[in-house]
């Protein structure tokens, strides 16, 4: 057979530009769709070249592999629904954890030098945490899982026990004295399971509503152990490591940001256990006070103003179609629609401007939270569609623990009227007093169904 | 010795690389942070090429199981995370559309 090998490098090299070009291209809107399509072409050739490494055995395995896996993420990605998409990232990121741990595993079994064995212990460290961590998000989030967090006492102390003894038998791993008579094997067993232990109790506490940042987090962790595998396995591949620090790098930064959207410190999200405790001492005053459809439509009809503030409901129902409708109706009866948009509205940064896109609702009708705040005292109604923590005016009360969240001020408005399903609490299990004031009106239904509604007693006017 | 260079040389690739990612990030609009999150994670899919060579390189059954799952695993990370980025990305894509306009 012709050797090809020396192909490997400058395809590899090629795939890092596409894959930097792409991500640059997927951080502007117009470009964003053809940013993935580049990445994904480098990623290709990337694998298709690496059949040349030298030395290589196990062909069949790794093809059998290859459509095993790439079926189960194609398959699975492409039935599950748009609003499962923030689980799906987390699933697949944690697969890319489980792999890298698997790499490190591989090259501890092998022979290796004190620093390429203890960067793999690093990347085997972080890799397994990051897979454990986004497997329980993933559960979380799919509800196959409590989303509250989950406290017990002590919980800080026995999770740095339990990473403190993941890092002592990763020395162990290097180590090996010989006053310990236990095989690479079951010290590599040992060190596997406490960092997959310390990343399961790490999520534990973590309550639904922060885990955006936590899944950007582990991303990050992957690219890191990916990078650090990249350097450990012999011969060092380059591809890992580059690709790897950039995404460690910005899915870093990535995560900051989130984080500082929600107006929340990483020790915070972490540490915080948010939504395990209520608020005490406080009472609501008020009761909540119900609507009916019709009464909305003619509110809407004679509303010069109208701002919708849209939510995760809206996801779960899919009623971003209807909303269109509606937004449509109000145009023609020329009533002026805007809709505010909470950067964390739903489970994701932009999850409703995606939504909105979808529907085929144009840009220039969504603004952020800063644009959109000074204009609710002029607003005549505003229609709350499935949100709840991102328009609590808790978040203005010291004490709260939603304080200093920065939300959507819907209360300013003369109306206020609320799709919700039930009266139940939202993500952050925190109850909303904006539903017991006086400019408030409750419309219960699935929002699909109330929207829907709503268009035909619109259109009849 | 070559370990020393080598040790360095990564010291100098690892900084260029994670400056990189930081600006490439560093102005991007919140709108596009999910996909963005995505598109990440899609890229350390690379993983796949470390899976195939360790299982390439693998002697001992034990090895081989333990790389044969990494090869999976990192085959899911690639199509999953390409497959979720495109379906997020495709709502930007407005030529399909007819999108409302603002009269």
């Amino acid at each position: 057979m012709i050797d090809l090998s020396w192909a490997i490098d400058p395809v590899y090299i090629a795939t890092i530009f596409f894959f930097i070009i792409g991500l640059q291209r997927m951080s502007h809107p117009l470009t964003a769709r053809s940013g993935i399509v580049w990445a994904g072409a480098a990623m290709f050739i990337a694998t298709l070249v690496t059949f040349l490494t030298p030395n290589l055995t196990n062909f069949s395995l790794m093809a059998i592999g290859i459509v095993i896996g790439g079926g189960f993420g194609y398959i699975v990605a492409k039935r599950v629904a748009m609003t499962d998409m923030p689980q799906m990232i987390a699933l697949f990121n944690g697969m890319g954890g489980g792999a890298a741990a698997g790499i490190s595993a591989v090259v501890l079994l092998g022979t290796t030098s004190a620093i390429t064995g203890s960067l793999a212990v690093v990347g085997g460290l972080i890799g397994a945490v990051s897979f454990s961590g986004s497997i329980i998000a993933f559960l979380k989030l799919q509800g196959w899982m409590r989303p509250r967090p989950i406290t017990f006492p002590g919980q800080q102390v026995v999770n740095m026990a339990v990473l403190a003894l993941a890092i002592v038998s990763g020395v162990l791993v290097i180590w090996q004295p010989s006053w310990i008579p236990l095989t690479i094997a079951m010290y590599l067993l040992l060190f596997f399971v406490l960092s997959l232990g310390y990343g399961f109790l790490m999520t534990l506490p973590i309550g639904g509503a922060d885990m955006p940042v936590v899944i950007s987090m582990y991303n990050a962790f992957t690219g890191l152990a990916v990078a650090l595998d990249g350097f450990s396995i012999a011969p060092p591949n380059y591809a890992m490591v580059v690709a790897g620090i950039i995404v460690g790098a910005a899915g870093s930064l990535l995560t900051l940001q989130m984080a500082r959207a929600m107006n929340r410190s990483i020790s915070n999200v972490f540490f915080g256990a948010f939504g395990a405790t209520e608020e005490k001492g406080m009472q609501i005053q008020g009761s909540m006070k119900s609507i009916e459809v019709d009464d909305v439509a003619v509110m809407l009809a004679y509303a010069n103003k109208v701002i919708i503030a849209p939510g995760y409901g809206m996801a779960v129902a899919q009623a971003q179609q209807k909303v269109k409708e509606l937004t449509d109706l109000l145009d023609s009866k020329s009533v002026q629609v805007k809709f505010a948009i909470h950067p964390v509205a739903g489970r994701m940064p932009g999850h409703m401007n995606v939504l909105l896109a979808e529907a085929g609702v144009a840009y220039d009708y969504l603004f952020d939270r800063d644009e959109v705040n000074p204009e609710f005292p002029s607003t005549d109604v505003v229609l709350v569609i499935g949100a709840n923590d991102v328009v609590n005016p808790a978040a203005h009360r010291q004490g709260s623990p939603l304080f200093g969240m920065p939300i959507l001020d819907v209360e300013h408005a003369k109306n206020v009227i609320v799709l919700k399903r039930g009266q139940g609490k939202g993500f952050a299990g925190i109850e909303n007093d904006l539903f017991y004031r006086d400019n408030t009106r409750m419309l219960y239904g699935d929002a699909q169904e109330t929207v829907g509604k709503l268009v035909l007693a619109l259109k009849k006017l | 010795m070559t370990d020393v260079i080598t040790l360095w040389t990564a010291v100098y690739i690892a900084m260029l690389a994670a400056f990189t990612g930081y600006v490439v990030i560093s102005r991007v609009p919140v709108i596009l942070h999910t996909p963005l999150m995505s598109g990440s994670n899609f890229i350390h899919g690379i993983v796949l090429v470390g899976a195939m060579v360790a299982l390439g390189l693998a002697t001992t059954p034990l090895e081989q199981i333990i790389g044969f799952i990494a090869v999976i695993l990192g085959a899911a990370n690639v199509t999953g995370g390409y497959v979720v980025t495109e379906r997020i990305l495709q709502m930007f894509d407005r030529s399909g559309k007819k999108p409302g306009k603002r009269s």
